[in-house]
């Protein structure tokens, strides 16, 4: 089995690094307990980006998070970009590593976004093969996140939680549970999001993400949430952390704000609550 | 068709219809749900092209761009997950764009844009110290041969570039006169910055760059090259990477 420790994340608030608050972070006295960065916006030559990264590394402990794998893509993963991969995860040595249950790039056509699969026999042998491919080249453990669902395939033979389930048993792998999605799924394709946390294999969880969405409607007028990244996360997917923490413990909880960025006050505000989750299920 | 291949077809192209197989969860036809990931892909891309291409954005505004960047993405989407890399057609593709073929100018400013992008992610350097130059006679200076950084380009065009770029993009800036201007896109730490290069320059600094000796390429540059100009250009800008005073090519 590879190495599942590397130190790991602490068990605190952590956010998604965004360079423009690079030194707002250097300059809090208290800032947050780990960072999150893309890992393919780090694989450049040189430059800035890298430059900050190391030294950010040097005071945070880091959770790179891989966007553009295509782990859940029927063809065979990008030998270039899992080399690249290993390359950033070498020099650096992160604290953790994560991708996606979704796929992004097929026939050479990178389509930068986080595509759905249908969950059958054959795609959790497909899946289950990048996973081992992944973890045999980093040679460390990866955590795969559950995705944001806007539809539902007919094909699908067995539930996301089971299909999470069964990677994980067979690959090793951990799993990153992103509660915001599971909420965002949940409403969208009408089920409990806390019976799909009940059903979850909670023991496999090493982070949690949380996130903001914003709201629209299907063609029948039923609620559909969009899983942006772009605002404050809301009080039921605060509610469902606490939830979920009840069932787990206390576990690394990152912030993700990607799009209409705030400022660094705004997003440390959002960790001061994640801490207040993780203080109450301490207590 | 590959089941991936029947979901990706129509993310790109609104005329396909919607594909087979997919539901709201609760065994209703998803319908206008597929339209998320369309809009997904399309906005995200646009803004990668916004991103990487801002004084292209600035000349021809905001909704024309957006309309410009719409057909790009149609044309060539990414191939590559590194977005930092995405658009490196996009100035070929402006010369096709008929609405915009008055502002000649637009594909080589693209070209900087996309240079002072490949600048800044460039491989770092440690720069030649100007001493090494002192005390050198004029035979092994002008048998030398200098390096430039990985994060050095030149970009030669008809077009005043480097002013059309900074009237954009800096305020403040003069405005543009109508020149040719051969853009020297230097970065001493980590933010490059293109500058028009001194007369003679571009010739001398192609010279270096193809592996020339300093002597020839002060040849290729011209009688009215200002060789001390450019010198004190380049070490300013630590784009110098190594002098090599061997005398093999």
């Amino acid at each position: 089995m590879f190495d599942t420790d590397h130190d790991g994340l602490p068990a605190m608030p952590g956010v998604g690094y965004k360079p423009q608050h690079f030194n707002d972070i250097l300059r809090d006295a208290a800032p947050v307990g780990w960072l999150e960065i893309h890992a393919e916006n780090y694989m450049g030559d040189g430059g800035r980006p890298l430059a900050q990264l190391r030294h950010l590394s040097e005071r945070f402990p880091i959770s790179v998070h891989g966007v553009g794998l295509s782990i859940g893509g029927e063809d065979p993963l990008d030998p270039d970009h899992l080399a690249r991969l290993k390359h950033l995860v070498s020099w650096l040595n992160p604290a953790s590593f994560s991708e996606h249950l979704a796929w992004s790039t097929h026939d050479s056509q990178f389509l930068n976004d986080l595509l759905p699969l249908p969950y059958t026999d054959t795609t959790l042998i497909r899946v289950a093969d990048h996973i081992d491919q992944v973890q045999e080249a980093l040679g460390r453990q990866m955590l795969l996140e559950n995705p944001s669902s806007y539809l539902a395939f007919t094909q699908s033979t067995m539930s996301e939680t089971d299909f999470l389930r069964e990677l994980a048993r067979r690959t090793g792998c951990g799993l990153l549970l992103d509660v915001n999605n599971v909420f965002v799924s949940a409403t969208n394709l009408g089920y409990s999001p806390i019976e799909y946390i009940d059903a979850y294999p909670l023991d496999r969880v090493k982070e949690i993400h949380l996130g903001g969405h914003d709201e629209d409607e299907d063609d029948h007028g039923a609620p559909l949430l969009i899983d942006s990244h772009g605002r404050a996360v809301v009080d039921p997917v605060w509610t469902l952390l606490d939830e979920t923490l009840d069932r787990t413990g206390a576990r690394p909880l990152l912030i993700e704000w990607d799009t209409d960025v705030p400022d660094w006050a705004t997003l440390r505000a959002e960790t001061v609550r994640a801490q207040e989750a993780l203080t109450r299920v301490l207590a | 068709m590959t089941e991936q291949h029947s979901f990706r077809a129509p993310l790109l192209d609104a005329d396909r219809a919607i594909p087979e197989g997919l539901t709201d969860g609760l065994g209703r036809p998803a319908g206008a749900r597929y339209n998320v990931y369309r809009n997904n892909v399309a906005v995200s891309l646009t803004e990668a092209l916004e991103t990487g291409f801002p004084a292209i954005a600035k000349l021809i505004g905001p909704d024309n761009f957006r309309a410009v960047a719409a057909r790009y993405l149609r044309a060539a989407p990414p191939t590559s997950p590194l977005m930092m890399h995405y658009g490196a057609g996009f100035p070929e593709f402006l010369k096709t764009v008929e609405p915009l073929a008055h502002l000649g100018y637009l594909p080589d400013v693209a070209r900087l844009e996309l240079a002072l992008r490949r600048s800044f992610h460039a491989a770092d350097h440690t720069p030649a110290d100007p001493a090494l130059l002192q005390d050198v006679d004029d035979d092994a200076l002008m048998s030398c041969r200098m390096a430039l950084a990985p994060s050095a380009h030149l970009l030669r065009s008809p077009w005043p570039i480097v002013s059309i770029w900074a009237f954009n993009m800096r305020p403040g800036s003069a405005k543009p006169q109508a020149r040719p201007e051969d853009a020297l896109i230097l970065r001493a730490e980590f933010d490059p910055e293109p500058l028009v290069t001194p007369e003679g320059g571009a010739a001398f600094v192609t010279a270096l760059i193809r592996g020339e000796s300093f002597g020839s390429a002060m040849t290729a540059a011209g009688d009215s090259f200002d060789v001390g100009v450019m010198l004190n250009l380049l070490f300013t800008h630590r784009a110098i990477a190594g002098i090599s005073f061997e005398d093999t090519p």
